[in-house]
């Protein structure tokens, strides 16, 4: 056992600051809730490099790193106050495609998530259908060689911004079991039918979106995978998004930050024990990370169910951390308010990819066996 | 970077978690706590020809030379099965014995330590010394440095965990050790506490998630009740992190040049396992209900050896104090 990185992995790390530090735009550094253009500047940026999807294969754009160099390098983007990589494409979309799609379908859209020339969105919730997802009823009937697509999606993350949308749609509604009558199933946003309003949340931020699909046709090459098995695909992806929630290296920065904007905050006693209990827990969830990669990485398997533990305490971090900069700025200050702004943002962190209650579903059906 | 054990570490763990699982179930265990010595002769003699207490002691003396994280694997058996035997408190006393005595003071101890023919107790005041009724020398770390002591004029006890402890008086009489290390052993002491905690978690984690499982109320098992689900998972991530953490704090024991770097690395683990340990602990308990709290049960046992922990080698204040400090 050595938990110190190898000279090989720090020398890694070193070239992807030094990188970093050379080639993320000022203007761009610790910026929240971006333009699309300015995120897909950074997008292009990285796919320049040849970093922007690490994890893919390599015919397809992939970096070859093992999974401890991909996890210095997303830490080093979370760290240097990068902008965020949008997961719907190039983590999401696309790690389904690699392992359902066809390979006209790899043909057609991987390159251009890679290139940022497809700005994706993820059609999952819909107002009936929270954390019982397969509840869903968006439906989609088969028409010749079209899909007809009719419901709404709802909490969609910068469908204002999308090129397209991957939907789970209902395409048998007469089955008894109802995740055995689910699609998956891609949506051009420029279709007739398709239509985005903006739900505006308490942080007074425009992210998330209804989007309404009204007799939406749909070509059926657009379906991945084979008709009413969209489910596994579902289950699929889910696995890989919680990989993913933990934001170590965002929160380490966050961290960093409260030090040095309330340095005089750590004479306060109460304040700093509070501060650090939370760095602790911080540093605790980066070695459970890196014993959940170790292990993926020995014995070639994706991650249990167990990993749902790193969403879990990940997003209560990011929580934690708000709060903490909130008691220790003044309540009337102008410049308090982005720091509130963050708090009440961050909420949404428990509740999104499976609220933390499902995750603790997940771990105690899955891994505990209860 | 790497997380497993090695071969041989892993052979270490594996047979004395085999031994103990034979000859140190918990109805054995509770033999040795009733006797009048309160610990076991032969078990001590077991872990002598496993070669456990040879592990931490140089080749020069007859030892193995192992470090932190090879004690980590055996400390966390021992934490899963409670054990009373001194193994802690002579090999921690014996290391500073290695570091800060002359030769001829570790000639005359060390190789009878690793034999297993002498025990040994560390002493931080004169109050609560665990291990010292059954200890052949004591050495007490004063104000003045580091003074080997013989075991006299006790008033032995047993803590609430069941660990013989004595109070003892020092009179100035005894042999001095030249070097001051104390803060290395002292290191070592609270990243092997973490180890042991982090098996009785391990242990407390289980055998609850067995009882949710077979406990049967309202004609369901109770591991049926979500408010009981998150609360198992909650225990379950609780001991993952603690793991973790005894994890960081043995290696970069073994492996930091750093004082500073060891330090604030071990402190950071008696953080999380002193939260971890009284979270498990009490929800052990707790989710066991009335038979949680029986003596007949072994998670109440461990409930008192985790409560222990919490604060042994400085409480969770201490070391919040010493990590910003850092």
């Amino acid at each position: 056992m050595d938990l110190n990185y190898s000279p090989e992995e720090l020398a890694f790390r070193d070239q992807v600051r030094a990188w970093l530090s050379a080639n993320l735009p000022a203007d761009l550094k610790d910026k929240a809730h971006l333009p699309k253009e300015e995120l897909m500047r950074w997008h292009r940026i990285l796919a320049k490099k040849g970093w922007v999807a690490p994890a893919w294969p390599k015919e397809w754009g992939g970096t070859g790193w093992n999974v401890v160099q991909r996890y210095i390098f997303e830490e080093e983007l979370g760290y240097a106050g990068a902008p965020p990589i949008i997961p719907f494409g190039v983590t999401m979309c696309a790690a389904v495609l690699l392992a359902f799609g066809s390979e006209a379908q790899k043909k057609r859209f991987l390159p251009r998530i890679y290139n940022g020339d497809d700005f994706w969105c993820q059609g999952y919730s819909e107002p009936g259908s929270g954390s019982d997802l397969a509840s869903l009823k968006t439906k989609a009937v088969r028409d010749g060689d079209h899909y007809i697509v009719t419901g709404q999606k709802i909490w969609t993350t910068l469908a204002h911004y999308a090129d397209w949308i991957f939907c789970l749609v209902r395409t048998d509604p007469t089955v008894e079991k109802r995740q055995e009558g689910i699609s998956f199933l891609l949506i051009d946003m420029k279709s007739p039918g398709v239509t985005v309003r903006p739900l505006m949340l308490m942080d007074g931020w425009h992210s998330v979106n209804e989007v309404f699909l009204d007799d939406v046709k749909v070509p059926a090459e657009n379906l991945v995978h084979k008709e009413n098995q969209g489910w596994t695909v579902a289950k699929y992806l889910l696995g890989y998004e919680r990989m993913n929630t933990g934001r170590i290296g965002e929160s380490k920065r966050e961290l960093h930050k409260l030090k040095e904007s309330f340095s005089e905050k750590m004479n306060d006693v109460r304040w700093r024990d509070r501060l650090t209990r939370l760095e602790v827990e911080l540093m605790a969830l980066e070695i459970t990370n890196l014993r959940f990669l170790d292990r993926m990485r020995r014995t070639g398997q994706p991650p249990g169910a167990d990993v749902s533990m790193l969403k879990i305490r990940g997003t209560e971090i990011q929580q934690a951390l708000t709060e903490l900069a909130m008691q220790a700025a003044d309540p009337a200050a102008a410049e308090t308010k982005a720091l509130e702004r963050r708090y009440l943002d961050m909420r949404k962190t428990t509740i999104y990819a499976g609220s933390n209650e499902i995750q603790r579903n997940i771990i105690a059906k899955m891994t505990l066996g209860l | 970077m790497n997380f497993d054990y090695s071969e041989e570490q892993q052979l270490l763990a594996d047979s004395v978690r085999r031994f103990l699982q034979k000859d140190y179930d918990f109805e054995s265990r509770r033999k040795i706590v009733a006797s009048p010595e309160g610990w076991s002769e032969r078990v001590w003699a077991t872990f002598a020809e496993m070669g456990l207490t040879a592990l931490p002691i140089s080749p020069d003396y007859g030892g193995f030379g192992g470090g932190a994280v090879d004690l980590m694997s055996v400390m966390e058996a021992f934490g899963e099965a409670l054990v009373v035997e001194p193994y802690l408190p002579t090999i921690l006393a014996a290391l500073a014995i290695a570091k800060a005595g002359n030769a001829q003071q570790k000639q005359a101890i060390l190789p009878l330590v690793a034999q297993g023919k002498m025990r040994l107790a560390l002493a931080t005041g004169d109050r609560g010394v665990i291990g010292a009724p059954m200890a052949h020398k004591i050495v007490f770390a004063g104000k003045d440095g580091l003074l080997l002591v013989e075991p006299e004029n006790l008033n032995p006890y047993r803590t609430v965990d069941d660990l013989a402890a004595a109070d003892i008086r020092v009179d100035g009489k005894g042999e001095r050790l030249d070097g001051r290390v104390f803060n290395e052993v002292f290191d070592l002491g609270a990243a092997l506490s973490c180890a042991e905690a982090v098996g009785a978690m391990k242990f407390a984690c289980d055998t609850t998630l067995e009882y949710l499982k077979t406990r049967r109320q309202f004609g369901v098992p109770i591991g049926a009740f979500q408010a009981l689900q998150h609360r198992m998972v909650d225990m379950f991530i609780s001991y993952e992190q603690a793991k973790s953490m005894a994890c960081l704090a043995c290696s970069r024991i073994d492996s930091s040049e750093n004082a500073k770097d060891r330090a604030r690395a071990v402190s950071a683990a008696k953080i999380k396992i002193a939260d971890s340990a009284r979270h498990i602990s009490q929800e052990s308990v707790q989710l066991h209900g009335g038979m949680g709290m029986s003596e007949e049960l072994k998670v109440s046992h461990t409930f008192r050896r985790l409560t222990v922990l919490q604060r042994r080698f400085g409480d969770v204040d201490r070391h919040l104090e010493r990590f910003a400090s850092l």
